[in-house]
């Protein structure tokens, strides 16, 4: 039997490409660098072929021919930009437009409406249709608890209905009655309410489903954007930061809220398009209840302090207790939250002390399922088992509490959700120094005799180590709020007060030094890691703590 | 051929040469006593014609050219670009649906919106605050030129912007839809956000 044939070879353009078989005209279109503009086309979903705006002229076809949905093939030639295609382009798009309202002063659409980009590419005609519009019913509905349907605006892509058939399989959304007159809907007592509802509002190009959480927030055009990933659980979605970059010309938008909103990144390995409400509306804490200052207890409240005062007071503690070689007396408890340069420089720093009782908060559990949504809500637990950290925080607090420790390091978690109040009050009374560190305001707040306020994940260059061992670069959106500052940072500086040279003084160069120390991350890099991120080298070398499970 | 940028240069080296003076201007005292007779003569005129109206005679044949501001003001051209107004709804709601085009396209970044959802799906989104700091302000005009709902206009005739401090050249937005609602000397609303009530309940008031 013949080798049967491996690729196909066809010329787009006059551009010869070689693609596998089974690839769309428009996939080719794509590799050939001569993109060809789509609607109701997803790599993510099933082909439709509805909204007819891929156009190509085909050698030998009869007519033009849709790019999606036609399967490239030996020897087809294919113009993209012959005065043909043009022509059905823009015919198409008169089409698609003319039930279209111009309602772009209103739509939050605008600026990232792809109706207005293909118009403004390849539209730009002179209307020809002078009939009364046909008026949908549906104009600014809520049609769940995240996403608001405009009827008027839609142009009958199906995509949104195709994510909820096949990816989320909850079928909430269809296109009811024909022609003119057909709708997207739901269906009656049905709203669209499942986990992943906020991707529909990212699929569909135009402004008929809009963010209930974003409109009228901020004008698209204001927004800056950040690769990141999301913190939200060990799944470690990526995801795109939209920040208010005008903010410092603009503070009535949003009330000054710095970011506002937040996009699943493409990435084939974990979350290809999608990611889940949870994590979509999960930004609010980077703007609220944010610890702003250095505080020290003074009396029963509070008083500012600063960081060199706060710093000092710590570097003496931490003297005190090595010179009088009680340095068993001193406790960390690190969290899940950190990034791995966090968790680096802290078992660097503290393991240079010679404190042993260091130990990792393990995560909150939550709700999970088979997609994205994963029960542990911490993004870096695989990040910390890698590094061979404790897991066993009970042992750390239970010294505490039995006046064995005279420091207490608190990281990120919140000691009373920990503890329990009453240990969580025992703790606080029968250490000399409680410190927590974190980014916002919790009950250890109350408790802790020093504040010191960190960076959230927007805030902060680094690298989360997802449940599969992906470590993913993360990348500071904004500046850190007040005096807030990244955790390996104040780390750093405190070891420098006490006479450590540390040969890193970047996120990267912490990286660089974490690759050469810890086996485990062994070979990576940021350049390594790029945007997609990259798997550590060996996988699960390391024996994990307890609470956690290695396997998941 | 000599290109765009050579021919502007040119253009400035003949602009900054001087033209050299004559003998006759050399001499200066031809130009004083010119000067001398066209200050006499507008003088004497004034003089005169000022004392005749006084009299009731040659009232046809104006004196001075100065106005007396305030009390006597210039009709401006229709299209002159003065302050700046809100245009309303028949009910007194604002027109202006919270595009920000205009605080998008403002070149001195002086327009301040917070937009807000209207009950009526039609309309959609209103303005619920919107305010202007007259400080910084071009009156370049662009947000007249770019609003789609001519919701903005700069057409009061209001030129008489004065002060006593910089919150005194903000208008909000009720300054804003009634020119001239507010006393010079009462401070600004600033970031007022308003209902729709609010807004019918300001225009009933007048």
């Amino acid at each position: 039997m013949a080798e049967p044939v491996k690729t196909v070879t066809l010329t787009v353009d006059g551009k010869s490409v070689t693609v596998p078989p089974g690839t769309t005209v428009l996939q080719a279109c794509e590799q050939a660098d001569s993109p060809v503009p789509f609607y109701c086309y997803h790599p993510g979903l099933s082909i439709a072929g509805n909204c007819r705006i891929c156009l190509v002229e085909i050698e030998k076809a009869p007519k033009l021919q849709i790019a999606c949905y036609t399967q490239a093939a030996e020897g087809m030639v294919v113009r993209t930009a012959s005065d043909n295609v043009l022509q059905g382009r823009q015919d198409v798009l008169e089409f698609l437009l003319v039930n279209h309202p111009l309602d772009c002063p209103v739509c939050d659409q605008a600026g990232e409406c792809w109706l207005q980009d293909y118009y403004m590419a390849y539209g730009l005609y002179n209307q020809k249709f002078d009939e009364q519009k046909v008026k949908k019913s549906a104009k600014a509905v809520s049609i769940g608890p995240t996403v608001m349907l405009d009827m008027e605006r839609c142009i009958l892509c199906s995509r949104c209905v195709r994510f909820c058939d096949e990816i989320t399989k909850t079928g909430e959304l269809g296109i009811f009655n024909r022609g003119d007159h057909s709708e997207l809907g739901i269906h009656p007592g049905k709203p669209l309410d499942n986990p992943y509802a906020g991707n529909v509002v990212d699929v569909c190009p135009v402004g008929a489903l809009t963010d209930k959480d974003f409109r009228f927030k901020c004008r698209v055009w204001y927004l800056g954007s950040t690769s990141s990933v999301c913190p939200g659980c060990s799944k470690g979605c990526n995801i795109e930061i939209h920040d208010n970059r005008e903010r410092g010309q603009r503070p009535h938008i949003a009330q000054g809220r710095r970011i506002m909103r937040l996009k699943p990144r493409y990435n084939p390995d974990v979350n290809q398009w999608w990611m889940c409400d949870e994590g979509r509306y999960g930004y609010k804490f980077i703007d609220e209840n944010r610890l702003t200052q250095v505080q020290l207890r003074d009396g029963s409240g509070y008083r500012a302090g600063s960081w060199d005062e706060a710093l000092g007071l710590l570097t003496q503690t931490l003297r005190r207790l090595k010179d009088a070689q009680q340095l068993d007396r001193a406790g960390v408890v690190l969290s899940t939250h950190l990034t791995n340069e966090d968790l680096y420089v802290a078992k660097r720093v503290f393991g240079g002390f010679g404190i042993r009782s260091l130990a990792v908060q393990p995560a909150r559990q939550g709700s999970q399922d088979d997609f994205l949504r994963r029960a542990d809500k911490s993004p870096n637990t695989r990040g910390a088992q890698a590094m061979g950290l404790s897991f066993d925080v009970k042992a750390v607090l239970e010294r505490a509490a039995r006046k064995e420790l005279s420091l207490l390091w608190v990281f990120g978690g919140d000691l009373v959700e920990l503890a329990g109040e009453a240990q969580a009050k025992t703790i606080a009374d029968s250490v000399d120094l409680l410190v927590f560190q974190g980014s916002n305001v919790n009950r250890t707040c109350q408790l802790a005799h020093m504040i010191l306020p960190s960076a959230v994940y927007a805030e902060k260059d680094g690298t989360f180590t997802n449940e599969a061992g992906r470590v993913q670069r993360i990348r500071q959106a904004v500046q850190p709020l007040g005096e807030a500052k990244p955790e390996w940072r104040v780390l750093l500086d405190v070891a420098d007060r006490t006479g450590f040279l540390w040969e890193f003084r970047d996120a990267q160069g912490v990286f660089g030094s974490l690759a050469s120390h810890e086996a485990a991350f062994k070979g990576l890099s940021y350049d390594v890691l790029g945007d997609q991120g990259a798997m550590l080298p060996q996988k699960g070398s390391d024996p994990s703590g307890k609470g956690s499970d290695p396997n998941r | 051929m000599a290109t765009l940028s050579d021919q502007l240069l040119h253009r400035i080296r003949e602009a900054h040469r001087r033209r050299t003076l004559s003998w006759w201007e050399r001499i200066y005292l031809p130009a004083i006593a010119q000067g001398l007779w066209v200050t006499s003569v507008h003088f004497w005129r004034n003089l005169f014609l000022h004392l005749a109206h006084r009299v009731g005679l040659f009232r046809r044949i104006p004196a001075a050219v100065t106005v007396q501001y305030p009390d006597e003001q210039r009709p401006t051209a229709p299209r002159l670009r003065t302050r700046h107004r809100l245009m309303q709804r028949e009910d007194g709601t604002p027109r202006c649906v919270g595009c920000m085009l205009c605080e998008t396209v403002c070149p001195a970044k002086c327009i301040y919106i917070v937009p807000g959802e209207h009950p009526d799906p039609s309309v959609e989104k209103y303005a619920r605050s919107f305010d202007l700091d007259l400080g910084k302000c071009v009156y370049c005009g662009y947000c007249v030129e770019v609003c789609p709902e001519d919701a903005i206009r700069m057409d009061t005739q209001r030129h008489d912007i004065a002060a006593f401090s910089r919150d005194g050249m903000w208008l909000d937005i009720i300054e804003l839809l009634h020119p001239g609602s507010r006393k010079h000397t009462d401070p600004p609303k600033k970031f007022i956000q308003l209902e729709l009530e609010d807004f019918r309940r300001l225009k009933q008031s007048g």
